[in-house]
């Protein structure tokens, strides 16, 4: 293999892609402006039935899954110590912190009460499983941040030029890098390994929250394993979605994507994905619901549709050795395993809640919508702004032998 | 790398002190008390003729706004189907029957024994009191809404159109009544005495006696004795309650029971966690040794 180091991309910002990004961005606050002018009621269709709509659906349920990357990579590369995924760790890393960071935005834009969001740090309840994702997600961000510090110390230590008046705190901010350099080195191991935990935990408990609703929920999707099911679901999209991003992302860059490194990663995929599926459908058999697939509704279109696209599928493409060489092939199946797992998410807390004093369904409005896609295309312009400005991305370098120096800090090199 | 497994083992058991600790506090989350003199209100269908002064007296004990009191003698409205809301925390239906006078069914809040709102709440903004009632405490809610998942008879309400301090609304038993030794404001202007207000265990004997007395006014069934593990609530009526309003398939197991033991299950004494940390944390530090092993006999650095 060659030698990569992980380096800031040499790259303009504004594309026109870019400018598009903005403007959705920009639709996307502007309604987010009627959200806290109006209350939530002034921008969604939530309604007495319906407590829970898109935003708990995408933005945060779909949102954990797929910074599921984070997780599973470390996994990978830390704890099972692969050495050759070393370079797709970073990327990973950046897309989780940001996705749980949107997570926590989309929480607060869902919730009545949106300043009280620290309230479940001092007001326990453990019999909730909402609180504890609430609290497994709050701490995992902040793993997240630990875990991503080096990359910001990777790139000032030394650099530290500060404008004008703050010349002076050049020197302090310095030695607090270096100190905090130096601390992490000896620490990560704890953080990345808490990572890991927490993450099983949450992602898990993120199925448990639907099992509270018992008959309100359809029989397609209630089942008391839900939380096995999310965390095998969760487990199998962590590959895809690191797929996805960097082929996306060395197109976007007109960098080389690294097919070998993906590959092997896609090959991975398969055997998770095979697991997810035959626990799906041993529940399925185990509990008879494939009698409601006999009736042609929403609900059992949307799971055909949540299986046989998102799951099955892609397993087809991925048990052959050639599609997983081939970037075309390796990008379709791992974007129907994303779609999949989002439409799984979006099917078990929207498709499938059916209260039982509905008076229509609920689906989402255009303001809901907006500052989902809004939220999302921030999200891309923040990760293209850290890439840009942070070495994240790995490129050949001939002239350093490093491999990832800072990607396991305290790892024998 | 600096790295023995001392250290390792060390952070290790940190780690699971500390989270074992935390969680014993964390599983002291509001107590469902449970009192044997718990009280509840038995609403009899058949004795209701839908005045729906009850309405009316519940919004004047909470502050609410309402027309006078005549303009509810309009029976227009019982025809609507109707649910709690935030304009009224109780409603009155009606439905048709087999006899000549229809059936007139008052919904509000069960008061269930085990409530899913109590189990769900994040911040435990929800808890069931000594006296039977499940009210909400609007200091800690943070307006999430699970609460609203939860409920199997879909009572919560919430605010939607208040971007500051949204509340949940629902029937809170008139605790603030009950604690003075008043009757809930519905029980009290009930002028055909529809409701009974009264223990919850001595409710049941009056039900039973009731359906034991007149087997042909009622179906022998207490709608709320087992229901979802028994609500403070007991209804009795001449129809199956499936026909009046009340929610199919609900079972007798409380709501929030498969929720719960998945939740306990997962956090047994925080054992499960710190296993899978202790695992995680010696897979890592063997790989780490096998691979520095490789690595040295390669000759590399
Ligand atoms: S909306 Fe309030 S009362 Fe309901 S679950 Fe959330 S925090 Fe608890």
């Amino acid at each position: 293999m060659e030698n990569h180091k992980a380096q800031p991309l040499n790259r303009k910002y504004f594309t026109p892609g870019v400018w598009v990004l903005v403007a959705l961005a920009v639709n996307g606050l502007i309604f987010l402006g009627f959200r806290f002018y109006g209350g939530i009621g002034s921008v969604t269709n939530l309604n007495q039935q319906y407590p829970w709509g898109l935003w708990i659906a995408v933005d945060v349920a779909a949102g954990v899954a797929l910074a599921a990357g984070g997780f599973t990579t470390a996994a990978l590369g830390h704890i099972m110590h692969r050495e050759h995924y070393h370079d797709i760790i970073r990327p990973a890393l950046l897309t989780a912190m940001l996705g749980y960071t949107f997570v926590a935005i989309g929480v607060c834009i869902d919730l009545g009460r949106y300043y009280f969001v620290w309230h479940p740090l001092f007001m326990w309840n453990g019999t909730s499983a909402l609180f504890e994702v609430g609290m497994c997600v709050m701490i995992y961000m902040t793993v997240l941040y630990i875990e991503f510090l080096p990359i910001v110390t990777e790139r000032f230590v030394g650099r530290v030029h500060l404008p004008g008046l703050f010349k002076v705190l050049n020197r302090p901010v310095d030695s607090l890098l270096r100190f905090l350099d130096r601390g992490l080195h000896k620490t990560m191991f704890v953080f990345i390994i808490a990572g890991v935990v927490l993450s099983t935990l949450h992602q898990s408990s993120l199925g448990t929250l639907m099992v509270i609703a018992g008959p309100k929920m359809h029989p397609l999707w209630q089942t008391p394993i839900l939380p096995l099911l999310f965390l095998l679901s969760a487990v199998s999209v962590g590959f895809p979605m690191v797929i996805v991003e960097s082929l996306a992302a060395s197109r976007s860059f007109g960098l080389k994507p690294e097919m070998e490194v993906l590959g092997r990663l896609g090959r991975l995929v398969a055997p998770l994905l095979g697991i997810y599926l035959a626990f799906k459908l041993g529940d399925m058999f185990i509990r008879e619901t494939f009698v409601y697939l006999n009736e042609f509704t929403i609900e059992s279109v949307m799971w055909m549709l949540e299986v046989v696209l998102g799951v099955v599928v892609p397993l087809r493409i991925l048990l052959s050795r050639k599609a997983t060489r081939h970037r075309g092939w390796l990008f379709t199946a791992a974007f129907l395993v994303v779609v999949g797992v989002a439409l799984n998410r979006i099917n078990n807390f929207i498709v499938a809640y059916t209260p039982p004093y509905a008076q229509a369904r609920y689906s989402p409005s255009i303001g809901e919508i907006s500052i989902t896609v809004g939220l999302i295309a921030i999200l891309i312009l923040l990760y293209r702004f850290v890439v840009i400005n942070f070495p994240v991305i790995s490129l050949p370098d001939g002239s350093r032998i490093s491999p990832a120096k800072y990607a396991i800090r305290g790892a024998p090199s | 790398m600096k790295l023995s497994r001392r250290s390792l083992l060390q952070f290790g058991a940190l780690l699971g002190v500390t989270i074992a600790g935390g969680g014993r506090s964390a599983r002291g989350g509001p107590k469902n008390i449970l009192s044997d003199d718990r009280m509840g209100v038995l609403v009899d269908t058949t004795v209701c003729v839908g005045y729906r002064n009850c309405e009316w007296a519940c919004k004047k004990a909470h502050d609410m706004s309402t027309l006078p009191i005549e303009t509810y003698e309009n029976r227009d409205v019982l025809g609507q189907f109707r649910r709690p809301n935030l304009e009224s925390l109780t409603v009155v239906n009606e439905f048709p029957s087999d006899k000549p006078i229809p059936i007139d069914v008052k919904v509000q809040c069960m008061h269930c024994d085990h409530p899913a709102c109590v189990s769900a709440c994040i911040v435990g903004a929800f808890s069931k009191t000594e006296k039977g009632a499940v009210i909400w405490d609007s200091d800690k809610c943070i307006g999430c809404r699970y609460c609203m998942v939860a409920c199997p008879f879909q009572i919560p309400a919430f605010e939607y159109n208040k971007p500051i301090q949204p509340r949940i609304l629902k029937c809170d038993f008139c605790v603030h009544r009950t604690a003075n030794e008043e009757k809930p404001a519905c029980v009290e202007i009930c002028p055909v005495e529809a409701l009974t207000y009264g223990r919850r265990h001595d409710l049941v004997k009056v039900a039973r006696e009731r359906i034991r007395k007149h087997p042909a006014r009622y179906v022998d069934h207490i709608y709320g004795e087992h229901e979802v593990g028994g609500t403070s609530w007991l209804y009795l009526a001449g129809k199956d309650f499936k026909k009046i309003g009340f929610p199919r398939n609900l079972g007798n197991n409380p709501a929030p029971g498969v929720s719960e033991s998945i939740q306990h299950g997962i956090f047994a004494y925080f054992m499960p966690p710190a296993l899978l940390y202790a695992l995680l944390g010696s897979i890592m530090w063997m790989r780490r040794k096998i691979n520095h092993e490789e690595s040295a006999s390669d000759g590399k650095p």
